[in-house]
């Protein structure tokens, strides 16, 4: 009986009940599946103790005209320049038109604490991280790829596509910020 | 290459064995009685090698992650642990570390045998097609590898590298974050390499399994691509290729031997044996030599190509120069196999070779001067052999007329000397 009517079903164009029951066992099985195998995927993720991290404070009182440090925000190498009155100029200098990703030196600080240059370390190439005083606009240079960037940390030279990228920070008072 | 067993079970035990599990049969089909071209040369032997590669990679490989520890403070000093303390550690290490690289020069010529011999074409396509997926799993595998022992070059391989995926657009970050389990490359990320790369060498086994069994179904190719065409041409695998394939085994293991006792760390990084510092990028990076071709072709790209930049177009290329070896079988249009018969094929064969070896140079030269407009025209050669003078070569170019048999071809090699000795006798007299 039940494999006459099984072949009654498969010589019937039309869809019937059973090809619904077919698509919505099969629907419902997919959802399971899919609800299973996201939090296998999921604990790829950062954990709570990498996002607990996620704001710092750094006292910038210790670093001279001139001086640059390197801390860590997130994992990530974050870079804090006190930059010279010259520095400044020259990247004020520099026209729009010349750059490749188009930001005044306005834009790449805060107001008041225009000597602070605060931005991610990594190279926004490949993630190495540039060595400062370097390369041909007295910024930084990527030494694997060979981005080079000028005094405010943007694009100048290479194959970096982006500016140093900035941190989301303020300044807590003149000589604390936080970052993140 | 489909044909009867000729097994017949010995005694009583293997006739039950055998109506209930016919392992040995299988064997003796397809590890003994494998009928083989008569005519394969020694570049036939590097499949065999690259199997004993794999099995040493993966003995060395357990018993190293039996004494070494995926941490982030103390994954650098198990390595030196299992070097200097582990009995016998150094050489067991050495064999693992420089065992990678064997393993890729073998694989080298194993693909450049078969681009030259035209294994690729029909009906070797999927032979080909999982050839070429062995290949990236084994880039991936060695890749996570070379993070393990988590020095300046293990970390910064593994910020350069995961950071290509952060170039596709949109979703990039989002996979670069799921891919290190942090914002940077850290502990979570060490440890899951450490993870998959135990796992990957277990996936490869079985898609070796799968390159045998497609192998197995159309039989070898040959040195003059002309198909088999009786069993008189054909010898059994056993004992004829498992010893011929064992002594290539033996003569490989020289030069590997020379690495792992007198040159352990010659093809690495001095850098790598400074500990990983996420501050601080070595003045000089660049990847172990067998991703150097690859290497140079993702820095040959630092222009924008119309809306792509070029840090995603330099990802394209670096990813094109891998995938457009799948659609070789369809890229290639000559009806000819082998190169041999194949005039012009055979200079812009060896130009491609020479050219990739160039590419290796240029990738480990720095990213400055000359050596950009040198990696650009290399780069470019590179995806014209494969988009330009293989699909036109196939039209143009005529062959030089093929041996009807293997049998016809072998004798004629045995006859020319044959022919010439009683000609050179007489000139003497």
């Amino acid at each position: 009986m039940a494999t006459q009517s099984n072949l009654a079903h498969q010589d019937d164009p039309k869809p019937g009940r059973r090809d619904f029951l077919y698509i919505a066992a099969g629907a419902v099985g997919a959802v399971g599946v899919a609800g299973v195998t996201w939090p296998l995927i999921n604990q790829l993720n950062p954990d709570a103790s990498v996002l607990a991290l996620a704001s710092i404070e750094f006292d910038l009182s210790g670093i001279e005209v001139g001086q640059s440090v390197t801390i860590k925000w997130r994992g990530l190498p974050v870079f804090v320049r006190n930059r010279t009155p010259e520095e400044i100029a020259e990247a004020k200098a520099v026209p729009m038109s010349d750059l490749k990703d188009p930001a005044t030196d306005e834009q790449r600080t805060k107001p008041g604490h225009e000597q602070w240059l605060i931005m991610i370390a990594n190279c926004t190439h490949l993630g190495c991280i540039p060595v400062g005083d370097s390369g041909d606009y007295n910024g930084w240079a990527c030494p694997c790829h060979g981005s080079q960037f000028d005094t405010a940390g943007r694009i100048r030279k290479g194959p970096a596509p982006t500016n140093l990228v900035l941190p989301p920070y303020e300044f807590i008072s003149d000589t604390l910020v936080k970052i993140g | 290459m489909a044909h009867e067993s000729s097994y017949v079970p010995g005694n009583v035990v293997e006739k039950w064995i055998d109506d209930r599990l016919p392992i040995i049969r299988w064997s003796k089909e397809h590890l003994m009685d494998y009928p083989t071209p008569k005519n394969l040369n020694y570049w036939w032997t590097f499949g065999a090698i690259l199997a004993f590669m794999l099995g040493v990679q993966i003995v060395t490989g357990i018993i190293l992650a039996m004494h070494y520890t995926p941490h982030v403070s103390l994954a650098f000093d198990s390595v030196e642990h299992i070097r200097r303390d582990v009995n016998g550690g150094r050489i067991i290490q050495a064999v693992h570390a420089t065992g990678a690289s064997m393993f890729f020069a073998a694989v080298y010529i194993h693909m450049f045998r078969g681009l030259y011999f035209g294994s690729y074409k029909a009906p070797r396509e999927i032979l080909w097609i999982l050839g070429v997926l062995l290949f990236v799993l084994m880039v991936t595998t060695a890749f996570m590898g070379y993070v393990l022992p988590w020095g300046q070059m293990s970390f910064w391989a593994a910020t350069v590298i995961t950071n290509i995926l952060g170039a596709i657009p949109v979703l990039g970050t989002p996979i670069l974050e799921l891919l290190r389990g942090g914002f940077a490359v850290d502990n979570a990320t060490l440890n899951r390499f450490f993870s998959l790369h135990y796992l990957l060498p277990f996936i490869i086994a079985a898609v070796v399994a799968l390159h045998i069994w497609a192998l197995h179904v159309p039989g070898n190719n040959n040195p003059i691509g002309v198909e088999v065409k009786s069993s008189r041409e054909t010898v059994p695998f056993h004992p004829y290729y498992t010893m011929k394939d064992l002594f290539a085994v033996i003569v490989f293991c020289i030069p590997f031997a020379w690495f792992v006792f007198f040159a352990p760390d010659i093809l690495g990084h001095p850098d790598n044996y400074i500990m990983a510092n996420s501050q601080v990028t070595p003045a000089h990076i660049v990847p172990e030599w067998y991703f150097l071709p690859f290497y140079a072709i993702l820095r040959a790209i630092d222009f924008n190509i119309l809306f792509i930049d070029s840090k995603l177009g330099g990802v394209i290329f670096f990813a094109g120069a891998i995938l457009v070896l799948f659609f070789v079988p369809w890229l290639d249009t000559s009806k000819v196999r082998s190169g041999t018969f194949r005039p012009i094929f055979k200079w812009f064969y060896w130009l491609f070779v020479a050219n990739f070896v160039f590419l290796t140079w240029l990738g480990s030269a720095p990213a400055e001067g000359i050596y950009v407009l040198l990696s650009k025209i290399a780069t470019a050669y590179y995806f014209i052999y494969f988009i330009i003078v293989l699909p036109l070569l196939g039209r143009f170019e005529t062959p030089r007329p093929l041996p009807t048999s293997i049998t016809e071809s072998v004798l004629a090699k045995h006859k020319a000397p044959a022919a010439a000795q009683p000609a050179a006798a007489s000139t003497s007299h």
